[in-house]
């Protein structure tokens, strides 16, 4: 019998490429159109932001923090603040924790809306994704009447925070929260009823609970196999007086982790609910903060794309010694090269987008 | 109503030695894990692994400080996603982690600065105490290794420069024959 060996090839995947927002580079080895191996390189949009720590005011680097990233720029200048607040024991005024929650779902609601709009776009349903980002500009629009920026808050600061949501701003978020909850609905009954979609995400890129612990996997990419895992469930902030339960799914395809996001855009609509309505009438939004920091310190927090560490070292002087950031897309990066071995070339795409990367946040 | 966790959070220092020991008892006791990264700190490699308790929430963290010539082994035998970390420290902080699974070889990160990222002072030392290293025959195979593939490559580059120049020399005299006969 004529037995003929496989023949192998290596495809290079980005960094320039339709469904990547941002650059990332795999070479992927076929046999055939099946992917056997892949092989991830990083860091063509690295910055050495976390360098740039010791030459910048432990203060003004709240706003470098931010600019880690563009679409969870919130949670990095939240996740520094905390760490620092944590090194110098400052307890930030209970407003300024539910604002900081607010506007953290906020940035939730806005990530996982673009993540639809990119994930209907690589399979080519162009008109989902209008619907996905056009209901995230409604979101968007909150974050600017509320914060000043659409995607760069800069309310944070060490101590607290620098802006209120009045009483009027609050009725108009809850208004707007109504109208995307309702047209929600119907892009949710898309992505998880339509054949077409049903026909790119069903069973494809598939991974095991056992998988997502081993290979480290972290947030919705977890969650969608079955991982009862989310780190606001520590409390920080005023998620400790919020009633909510992890989002989970348990099938591990793509579909299950667009079943995750989309319902948990509804989860961080009800979270804001219930923060505007326990929010306390304080008038405070800061305390002062006096010293610098000394010692170190290491905080998680839930971003959008799940567990992100934030670790920093002070030295008794206004620049710190060191600050370390591990985003989550860093985390799922092992997994997502597991699940693109076995499948099809023509599946790639949606695998990469299936992990919602946000390379500038990876690459710092 | 208050947080579901009250998690607990170490920093336990360990010695090199008994690293891979402690990585098997976190393995054992099937914790995540969550980071590991790499510092400079007066003279010396600040190795932090975390280890994260999915049930409890709980955060262990096993700090090694190592010299900066001092070879570390990779724990990529216990969690196959500790080599993107090792691979990271290795090509950013310049730590030497022996025997990582996938190797990279500098090829994970592409970028353009100059690395590791250590002051000036703290790359002389280095490099003195790899010297040293090597002097003493102390060299791993990883180490022998990787100069037998840089030296191959070395050679490689120079004979593709040389037939470049040539070629290019060629094409030059070439030219001046043909502007020499108009």
């Amino acid at each position: 019998m004529d037995v003929k060996a496989k023949k192998r090839s290596v495809v290079p995947f980005g960094p320039q490429h339709p469904v990547l927002p941002e650059p990332i580079h795999l070479d992927l080895v076929l046999e055939d159109e099946k992917v056997v191996d892949v092989i991830p390189s990083i860091g063509f949009i690295h910055r050495g932001l976390e360098e740039l720590v010791n030459r910048r005011d432990f203060n003004q680097y709240v706003y470098i923090a931010e600019r880690t990233c563009g679409i969870c720029s919130f949670g990095h200048g939240l996740g520094y603040v905390e760490a620092v607040e944590k090194l110098m024991n400052v307890e930030v005024p209970v407003r300024a924790k539910y604002l900081r929650t607010i506007w953290g779902e906020m940035g939730r609601i806005h990530s996982h809306l673009l993540w639809a709009g990119l994930m209907a776009d690589a399979f080519g349903f162009e008109n989902l994704f209008y619907q996905c980002w056009r209901l995230r500009e409604k979101n968007l629009d909150l974050v600017e009447m509320t914060t000043g920026g659409r995607l760069i808050y800069s309310v944070n600061k060490v101590g607290g925070v620098l802006k209120d949501i009045t009483p009027d701003m609050q009725k108009v978020i809850l208004n707007n929260l109504s109208e995307i909850e309702v047209e929600l609905k119907d892009i949710y009954k898309t992505f998880t009823t339509d054949y077409s979609v049903l026909e790119r995400t069903r069973g494809v890129g598939v991974l095991t609970k056992e998988q997502v612990h081993d290979l480290g996997a972290c947030g919705p990419y977890a969650r969608a196999s079955g991982v009862e895992r989310d780190i606001r469930q520590l409390g920080y902030e005023a998620y400790g007086d919020l009633d909510f339960e992890p989002v989970v799914s348990t099938d591990g395809d793509n579909f299950a982790r667009c079943d995750v996001r989309l319902r948990e855009v509804f989860q961080s609509i009800d979270l804001i609910r219930q923060a505007i309505a326990k929010m306390p009438a304080e008038t405070d939004l800061s305390v002062p903060v006096k010293g610098n920091p000394d010692g170190e310190a290491l905080v998680r927090i839930e971003q959008p794309r799940g567990e992100a560490v934030y670790y920093v070292e002070g030295n008794g002087t206004k620049f710190l010694n060191r600050f370390r950031l591990r985003t989550p897309t860093f985390a799922n990066i092992p997994a997502m090269c597991e699940t693109m071995k076995g499948c099809n070339y023509a599946d790639i795409p949606l695998l990469v987008v299936t992990i919602d990367p946000c390379i500038s946040c990876t690459e710092r | 109503m208050g947080a579901k966790f009250t998690p607990k959070q170490t920093l336990r220092v360990i010695e090199k030695e008994g690293l891979l020991r402690e990585v098997m008892v976190m393995k054992s006791r099937h914790m995540r894990l969550s980071q590991a990264c790499a510092s400079y700190k007066d003279g010396h490699y600040e190795l932090s692994y975390s280890f994260a308790d999915d049930e409890t929430m709980d955060y262990e963290t096993l700090r090694v400080n190592v010299g900066l010539a001092e070879r570390v082994p990779s724990i990529h035998n216990f969690y196959s996603c500790a080599s993107y970390y090792e691979n990271e420290m290795r090509e950013l902080f310049g730590v030497k982690i022996e025997l990582i699974e996938p190797d990279y070889r500098n090829k994970f990160y592409r970028i353009k600065a100059e690395t590791p990222f250590l002051p000036e002072d703290a790359k002389a030392e280095q490099k003195k105490e790899e010297a040293e290293i090597s002097l003493n025959g102390a060299d791993s195979d990883l180490d022998q290794e990787q100069a037998a593939r840089d030296e191959k490559q070395a050679e490689k580059d120079a004979a593709a420069k040389k037939a470049a120049d040539e070629k290019k020399a060629a094409a030059a005299a070439e030219k001046a024959a043909k502007k020499g006969a108009q």
